[in-house]
């Protein structure tokens, strides 16, 4: 077994959550902030549409916009940033189908938080910025972690979009799904069977520790009826 | 110290336009739910934006559409009691009341310390809200307001979330909680006690309109209007025929009766209350505002019970309307009596 694309892997997600969480988290407070129905809607479809399609589909506008041949891709060609088939693109890849996982999770975080805490917050002079950090993020604390380790898991383990647009080049960009695609075609069974046994153990380790960690949160402060 | 509000906001097919002044005191505004009270809080306080019109407190401009002035919530200085009392879940009450504190940082700590003397918190300061009773959650979120100072107190059906004995032990601490403070108050309830107790004012608000306005004591001893009796508890309302200068026939219950009064011909409507009947013998049927019932049903309660009665006898006419007895006597269903009821006690009501 090369360790390799397991390091890819581990990097790719890594920095994939960074951006899945910051971007999920922004999108999902300014869609809770809107006050324009339709716009929720719109924005929830859009962002929810990379959950329910297979990933070759998300892969293939990659493709579509980054391409060599295309402007947004051959503008970045040109100032010597070839995304496809790189490193980075197996972490554009994550980005794109984990988002869904951490937009809704953190969306349904911001809506459970009840409205007239956040008006009473404003009624007595907090300013939105520190009504978000010290009120809005503590509450929602539990659902944007959840939203994150979802992401994280679901990150580590992309596969289709990855092979559209980052290719399948050892070394480069193949991740742990890809090298176990790679090994059982080229008749390696016993080499995936180490990869599989990790993607297993680590997303097992972190769906789990959801469970836990609302667990635990459950007793502090959330309020149980109201 | 003055708050003036005149506004109009339209919100899914509901118009509220209402119009009143807060002067010494507190004021209340009564009414049912969806008569647009606490849209009426909510537009003070700058959470929600009317669609036109005016908002003064102590003349500072909160609100003026003519003018462009919108100011936030947070720049508004006004305190805003929620019916849930919205305390932070995730905050220490000390945090609570620390977090609204805007003095300097050096003051703030005794200025919290203080404060949670005041409401009577000092074992809950270190603990969250959701550990505390809803009296203590209460004086929480009150203390919390005062912390941060406010220049106008508006309460939202503060005690709709207390069980009964909490709730007047509270009523109780409130009203002396705001003979201390020298901001305007304005109190939003759904109960005619509440009102009748804690404020001095009354706005009475029907369907998002005002239709009465005065002292608490005029406006429950005189409601002009019929939507006003009704809603200060009234529950004997009946339209009316005029016959005489005094007198005329409550159509809805099929009798005849005699006001103190004169009726002018805006009087369409009389109103009895349901404390003001004087039962006498059968036999004893006769004579100005005195007329026979029978007992249709008996609601017992622990002090008082309601009796729905329906008059009978020559005066009556079709198929009366029942007519509201609250007493203390005993009284068995299908029982006849009669009823009298002072003239004075009549109210002549406009639509």
């Amino acid at each position: 077994m090369v360790i390799t694309p397991i390091l890819i892997s581990l990097k790719t997600a890594t920095v994939a959550i960074a951006f899945t969480f910051v971007i999920g988290t922004f999108l999902a407070y300014v869609v809770c902030r809107s006050r324009r129905e339709n716009v929720k809607v719109i924005v929830d479809t859009i962002l929810t549409l990379p959950l329910v399609l297979p990933p070759t589909v998300a892969g293939f506008f990659l493709l579509y916009i980054f391409g060599v041949n295309r402007p947004i891709g051959h503008l970045l060609a040109e100032m010597g940033a070839k995304l496809v088939f790189s490193w980075p693109a197996t972490v554009l890849a994550a980005v794109v189908i984990s988002l869904p996982f951490m937009y809704r999770s953190a969306r349904a975080a911001f809506d459970q938080v009840d409205p007239m805490i956040l008006e009473a917050a404003r009624t007595i002079g907090l300013s939105e910025l520190k009504i978000v950090y010290k009120i809005l993020f503590p509450l929602a604390a539990p659902g944007l972690t959840s939203g994150g380790i979802l992401s994280f898991s679901r990150g580590l383990g992309e596969f289709g979009a990855t092979a559209m647009i980052a290719g399948n080049i050892a070394g480069v960009s193949r991740t742990m799904p890809l090298a176990i695609y790679s090994a059982v075609m080229g008749g390696r069974a016993d080499e995936a069977y180490g990869y599989v046994i990790i993607l297993v153990a680590v997303s097992f380790v972190f769906v789990l520790s959801i469970g836990v960690f609302a667990e635990s949160r459950s007793g502090k402060y959330r309020l149980k009826t109201r | 110290m003055s708050l003036r509000v005149d506004i109009k906001k339209r919100y899914k097919g509901f118009t509220l336009e209402v119009c009143f002044s807060s002067g010494d005191g507190t004021l209340a505004l009564l009414g049912a739910s969806g008569s647009g009270k606490s849209m009426t809080l909510k537009c003070i306080a700058g959470l929600i934006s009317p669609d036109e019109g005016v908002i003064t407190a102590n003349g500072r401009m909160l609100f003026d559409s003519a003018a462009g002035i919108d100011l936030k919530p947070q720049r508004r200085e006004v305190g805003y009691l929620f019916q849930n009392y919205a305390l932070f879940p995730n905050m220490t009450i000390r945090q609570n009341i620390a977090v609204a504190y805007r003095g300097s940082a050096e003051t703030r700590g005794a200025a919290v310390t203080a404060l949670l003397a005041r409401y009577e918190l000092e074992e809950q300061a270190d603990k969250y809200p959701v550990q505390l009773s809803g009296g203590q959650q209460q004086r929480a979120a009150l203390a919390r307001i005062f912390a941060y100072e406010p220049a106008v107190l508006l309460l939202d059906e503060p005690f709709s979330a207390l069980d009964t004995f909490l709730r007047e032990n509270m009523q109780a601490e409130l009203k002396r909680i705001i003979r201390g403070y020298d901001g305007d108050v304005v109190l939003v309830t759904h109960s005619r006690d509440e009102a009748y107790k804690i404020a001095d004012r009354l706005v009475i608000l029907d369907d998002g309109r005002p239709v009465a306005e005065g002292t608490v004591q005029e406006v429950f001893a005189h409601p002009e209007n019929a939507r006003t009796a009704r809603i200060t508890g009234c529950k004997n309302i009946s339209r009316i025929e005029r016959t005489g200068e005094r007198s005329f026939l409550a159509l809805d219950w099929g009798i005849a009766l005699e006001a103190a009064e004169p009726l002018s011909d805006a009087h369409t409507y009389a109103g009895i209350r349901a404390h003001d009947f004087s039962p006498l013998p059968r036999s004893a049927a006769e004579g100005k505002n005195t007329f026979a019932v029978e007992v249709v049903d008996v609601i017992e309660g622990p002090f008082e019970k309601d009796v729905i009665v329906r008059a009978i006898g020559p005066a009556s006419v079709g198929n009366p309307n029942e007519i509201w007895w609250i007493t203390d006597r005993s009284v068995k269903i299908d029982e006849q009596c009669a009823f009298t009821v002072r003239p004075e006690d009549i109210l002549l009501l406009s639509e």
